[in-house]
């Protein structure tokens, strides 16, 4: 379970997050949907704990990110915007490295790393070096390396950028055998299609507010007539849509 | 589970140790100074050996006139070269401005008439002051002639009866002091720096690694979501960058052994204690410069966007450390408990003393390695605080 408080964050005379909140429930998938520059990467960052917010409060699993930080890196994994993998490091050792400051024993970090990288069909590239990684590649591995510690919580930021189709259809699969799990995925992207056959649940934000929240069936139901993504194209462009039917 | 700074530690290691170029760099980087210094030896040496011992060929004019002179001369090898397109004094002077000839010996056309009488005989040396590498071979001929005058006016005396040592009441003796050893600093002066340039080399593409680097690889971000402080993260990739930073400085040292037992350097008067035990003492002596420029950049690391723009500055960090040593050769200063607080100055003092084969005092050793190290402690906090910034993202 995340949940997130009238998040507010600045950068100098620019408002990143005007009082956000929130909440993606465990077994399901939840959108975060906005334009570029609407603010779903800084709630990403501020959820991972990378940047403090200005005001309001985030929980991971129940952890208070601003007086448990290090205790609630424990309970999530995250997908960054770009890989960010090390290029002389091989799959297998980049997955390994994050096992390591996870905290896990050596003999956990090893079996968990053969899972993943047999549940990514990673194993043919698994001791190469990262650097000649295709994007696909570089994503997998990068979705293996967050998920090592097997986190309740799994966030990622705009996860199908630059995957092929094969490749994104893959990711999708991945995203729903999290949820069967019974895990908390929390997922950002800028394009509706991508995302309303996979999501539950759906936080639309823009200019760092969120404009309109709930499940695509009910969304569908309370704008009848109009197709998801032009609904969302209506709550980014005035701040909220006005209901046909109040 | 192992601490989160030597899983760091190691992976930063691992990863520097597969980068080609920068493997590269740290080979390549601690053999400049040994290599310079090998070649200026042999040039010194050459000079030097050139102007004390070989047979010397001097151009010279109207020697027919003076075989005796001649002859005196070729006693210490030095042989008359007949020059016939220098006709004249002028000519020979010409010969010299032009850069054709470094040195012409001119016996004037009176000196078989005047030698012997109650007029000097005269002898004209014509050379170019400013051209440096004459001077030996100037000083050497002109020694040769003041030799021989000196003979031939002590025998006249005795002729006449007379005790030379009349002419002589003041005598002055050189007592010179300096140990062979002590010679040898003025060239081994280059060796401090050398050692610390090839040291900061050493860990400068860690040192940027750690901050410009790891956030334009896009990898600092995912690796601040660990469960791991981030002063545990800057500690492993510090002790990384010591660790490559000590590496380059025994690589350094290890050349230098190794060069330094090739070189005719007792041929220049010049002895050194340079082996092996006296490697293993500058590299204690030098280690906490490793800290110290690790944090040093580290901090200026931190402030860049990019690799490259880290590069530019920290190239600038690597001339920080030649000043107190520009200082130390021009005014001659002697190891002092007051400059010992100075990092790079104290050092290049101590190691300087370990060269002459001197003793070293502890005291002053426990206050270079002391105030060094407490210099980096202070700047590796900074680092730390600097880390803890979100503008470490960029």
């Amino acid at each position: 379970m995340i949940e997130v408080e009238v998040l507010g964050k600045s950068f100098g005379p620019v408002r990143a997050l005007d009082g956000v909140s929130f909440a993606a429930g465990d077994g399901k998938i939840t959108g975060l949907l906005g334009p570029n520059g609407a603010g779903k990467s800084t709630a990403l960052r501020i959820l991972s704990t990378v940047l403090a917010p200005d005001r309001g409060r985030a929980r991971i699993g129940g952890v208070d990110l601003a007086t448990s930080a290090l205790q609630a890196r424990r309970l999530f994994g995250v997908l960054p915007h770009s890989s960010g993998l090390y290029p002389q490091l091989t799959a297998r050792e980049n997955i390994e490295y994050y096992g390591r400051l996870q905290g896990l024993p050596e003999p956990l970090i090893a079996q968990r790393a053969d899972a993943l990288l047999a549940r990514l069909d990673l194993g043919g590239v698994a001791d190469r070096k990262a650097k000649g990684f295709s994007q696909g590649e570089r994503t997998k591995v990068a979705l293996a390396r967050a998920l090592v510690h097997d986190p309740q919580h799994v966030m990622l930021d705009e996860p199908t950028n630059g995957l092929d189709v094969m490749a994104t259809r893959h990711l999708r699969e991945w995203l729903r055998e999290l949820r069967a799990q019974g895990r908390c995925v929390l997922l950002s992207s800028h394009v509706m299609q991508e995302v309303e056959a996979l999501v539950d649940e759906l936080v639309i934000i823009a200019a760092g507010r969120v404009t309109l929240t709930g499940t695509p069936a009910e969304l569908a139901q309370r704008y009848p007539g109009r197709t998801l993504e032009e609904i969302f194209v209506e709550a980014v462009s005035h701040a909220a849509p006005a209901p046909e039917a109040a | 589970m192992r601490s989160p700074i030597w899983t760091v530690c190691a992976k930063e290691i691992l990863e520097t140790a597969r980068d080609r170029r920068t493997i590269g760099s740290l080979v390549v980087g601690p053999l400049i100074g040994p290599l310079i210094f090998v070649v200026l030896m042999n040039v010194m040496v050459t000079q030097t050996l050139s102007s004390a011992e070989d047979r010397l060929d001097v151009p010279m004019l109207g020697a027919e006139r003076a075989p005796n002179l001649v002859a005196f001369l070729l006693a210490r090898d030095i042989h008359p070269l007949a020059a016939p397109e220098l006709g004249s004094v002028e000519a020979a002077a010409d010969a010299v401005a032009a850069g054709k000839r470094d040195l012409v010996v001119a016996i004037d056309d009176r000196f078989a008439e005047d030698f012997g009488t109650a007029r000097a005989a005269r002898v004209t040396l014509v050379f170019d002051r400013s051209k440096q590498r004459a001077q030996g071979r100037v000083e050497r001929v002109r020694g040769a002639l003041g030799a021989y005058g000196q003979e031939i006016g002590t025998l006249r005396l005795v002729a006449h009866g007379v005790d030379a040592t009349l002419l002589r009441p003041l005598i002055v003796d050189d007592l010179d002091v300096s140990t062979s050893a002590g010679r040898s600093v003025l060239l081994l002066g280059t060796l401090t720096y050398f050692l610390l340039f090839a040291t900061l080399t050493g860990g400068m593409h860690l040192a940027i690694d750690t901050t410009a680097g790891e956030r334009e690889r896009k990898s600092l971000e995912p690796l601040l979501t660990l469960p791991v402080r981030r002063s545990s993260l800057l500690l492993g990739k510090m002790a990384a960058t010591i660790i490559y930073m000590l590496a380059a400085l025994a690589l350094t040292l290890a050349a230098y052994v190794l060069v330094m037992h090739r070189l005719p350097l007792e041929k220049l008067a010049m002895t050194t204690e340079f082996g092996f035990r006296s490697a293993v003492v500058a590299f204690l002596l030098l280690a906490p410069i490793a800290p110290l420029g690790a944090a040093l950049m580290t901090v200026i690391a931190s402030f860049t966007r990019t690799y490259r723009e880290a590069q530019t500055y920290l190239s600038f960090v690597l001339i920080v450390p030649t000043l107190p040593v520009i200082y130390a050769a021009i005014t001659n200063v002697e190891p002092a408990a007051k400059l010992m607080w100075i990092p790079s100055l104290s050092q290049h003092l101590l190691v300087t003393t370990v060269i002459k084969a001197q003793p070293l005092d502890p005291l002053l050793v426990a206050l270079s390695a002391g105030s060094t190290l407490a210099f980096a402690a202070l700047l590796a906090l900074l680092a730390a605080r600097l880390y803890r910034r979100e503008a470490i993202l960029g």
